[in-house]
């Protein structure tokens, strides 16, 4: 590892300043991602701007009925929080389904939505790969892709975003909140990730010096239930194969509200808003619910050794509509 | 089991070249100050500074679970953590569960119950059970804990439950079975209660 300079913020306005003068610069959460990617190499940061001693560790109520999210409240505290277990309880189930009891402790929400990809290509300084290093191409393409995308991918890039928690603020219209050298904005969390296209190496469109302060959760709506539901090699602590986040509200048989998003598939939570055009005032049966999830998924292309993930996703989406279609007896 | 109890401290002062710096930890209850290069993780503080080689490098990457110390009376992957980015914080290692020649009651349960063969997963897994009864005395619910639980009220800790909060400590002798029992055999006791101190 290089040697670096530290530098522990005492407001936001320093933090963003310093990251603006110092283009090698890294904002430090709970750095579980990226001391991680400083041993591997892949991050070679001149400055670590340490911002966990900012006060951005609180969950406020707004007075819409929405959340406020701090940037630093820990995952673990997020997935316990009863105001996230009540109302939104796909965010508590996804947080949950990431990591490990001990990761969950140190990973932080602004940390969790910016973390990198595990494709192993990215993580192998000793490999190409355009999202490391642009121009040098994708191993990934012809190599070891059984956990990469199906869906939005390009010919320089595969990887997908690794984030349980993003997919769940996904299907919640969640937004992020941003704070910049110039300016404050507000950003939604379908369009904070981008897709891969010919520049793989930017996962967001967060600028240089822009600090996540915070996520915004919009308020729950009423009848809608919710849930997360991942599949992985292992049953615990494994990245997502596929997984799913949905909101659903049914009324006298109908779908009334439903929001869907996949992850595992993408270089992004993927919304799917062709399959919520389908569940849209349909009958909330099984079959509504695989002919929504095809028409989502037929637009997958998957790699060579990958195309199991598109039936995994469909069976996955239809099992959890499904389940939350049926009468309660739970989220 | 605040989320961030420490207000800023002083600290964190930058040596003339810029690549090292002070802190204060308090690390199983002796106050230290140290003087640390940036890149240095608290995992090889402890090990190679201090001489406290209870938890153990087994990956270095977060992924294994063997260097669980308690930050705060929280669990952590000490491999993960800059060092100097934990100034003011309360870490305890395994040297620093036992009270004297009285070991932490979940210490007894994998001696009772051999939870271990080659012991190199030990400390780590020590710690992070010491850790997961803490946050199941205050309620913190895991992926196997069924929605309509009450927030707030203590999760029932079934086997389930133990080896889905366990699974970030990985044992390759697997000692999985008699894990599961020693951290069944505290739970209810005191090892959950003392673990938040």
């Amino acid at each position: 590892m290089k040697p670096f300079g530290y530098l522990r913020a005492t407001s936001v306005e320093e933090a963003v300043r310093a990251a603006a003068g110092q283009p090698g610069a890294r904002f430090l959460g709970g750095g579980t991602n990226l001391v991680d990617l400083m041993k591997l190499g892949v991050e070679t940061p001149r400055l670590l701007i340490d911002v966990t001693r900012l006060p951005l560790d609180r969950i406020e109520e707004l007075p819409d009925g929405g959340l406020r999210i701090g940037a630093l409240v820990r995952n673990s505290d997020l997935a316990a929080a009863a105001a996230v277990r009540d109302r939104y309880p796909v965010l508590s189930q996804a947080l949950l389904a990431g990591a490990s009891g001990q990761l969950r402790n140190i990973a932080t929400t602004g940390g969790n939505l910016l973390q990198r990809t595990r494709c192993l290509y990215f993580q192998d300084i000793s490999k190409p790969c355009n999202k490391r290093a642009p121009g040098t191409g994708c191993p990934a393409r012809e190599g070891v892709h059984r956990d990469l995308a199906v869906l939005g991918h390009s010919d320089h890039c595969v990887a997908t975003q690794p984030s349980d928690m993003a997919v769940a603020l996904a299907a919640l219209d969640a937004e992020v909140l941003l704070h910049g050298p110039d300016e404050e904005r507000t950003v939604p969390v379908t369009d904070f990730h981008r897709l891969p296209g010919d520049s793989p190496e930017r996962d967001t469109v967060i600028r240089p010096g822009e600090l996540i302060t915070a996520v915004r959760l919009p308020p729950a709506a009423p009848g809608t239930r919710s849930r997360y539901r991942k599949a992985r090699d292992r049953a615990s602590y494994a990245f997502a194969l596929a997984s799913v986040a949905a909101v659903l509200e049914v009324r006298d048989g109908t779908v009334r509200h439903a929001a869907l998003a996949f992850g595992g598939l993408a270089h992004r939570p993927w919304r799917a808003r062709a399959a919520e055009e389908v569940l849209h005032g349909a009958p909330a049966t099984e079959d509504t619910f695989a002919r929504a999830a095809d028409a989502e998924l037929g637009a997958a292309r998957p790699l060579r050794d990958n195309g199991f993930k598109v039936t995994l996703a469909r069976n996955l989406a239809v099992d959890v509509l499904a389940g939350l279609a049926a009468p309660a007896d739970d989220h | 089991m605040e989320p961030n109890p420490h207000p800023p401290e002083p600290g964190g002062a930058p040596s003339a070249d810029g690549h090292r710096s002070s802190l204060v930890l308090h690390i199983n209850g002796v106050t230290q100050t140290l003087t640390v290069d940036h890149r240095t993780t608290l995992l090889d503080l402890l090990r190679e500074r201090l001489g406290l080689t209870g938890a153990k490098k087994g990956c270095d990457h977060g992924q294994c679970g063997a260097c669980t110390v308690l930050v705060d009376g929280r669990r952590a992957n000490s491999c993960l953590l800059p060092a100097v980015a934990q100034d003011g914080r309360r870490i305890t290692t395994v040297e620093g569960l036992a009270e004297g020649e009285r070991l932490h009651p979940l210490q007894q349960a994998f001696l009772e119950r051999d939870a271990l063969q080659c012991g190199y997963c030990t400390p780590g897994q020590l710690c992070s059970g010491v850790g997961a009864l803490a946050e199941v005395a205050a309620g913190f619910p895991s992926h196997v804990t069924p929605p309509t639980a009450d927030p707030g009220t203590p999760v029932e800790l079934t086997d389930d439950e133990i080896r889905e909060r366990m699974s970030g400590n990985l044992c390759r002798c697997g000692a999985y079975p008699r894990i599961v029992e020693a951290v069944r055999d505290v739970s209810g006791g005191a090892g959950g209660q003392e673990a938040a101190r």
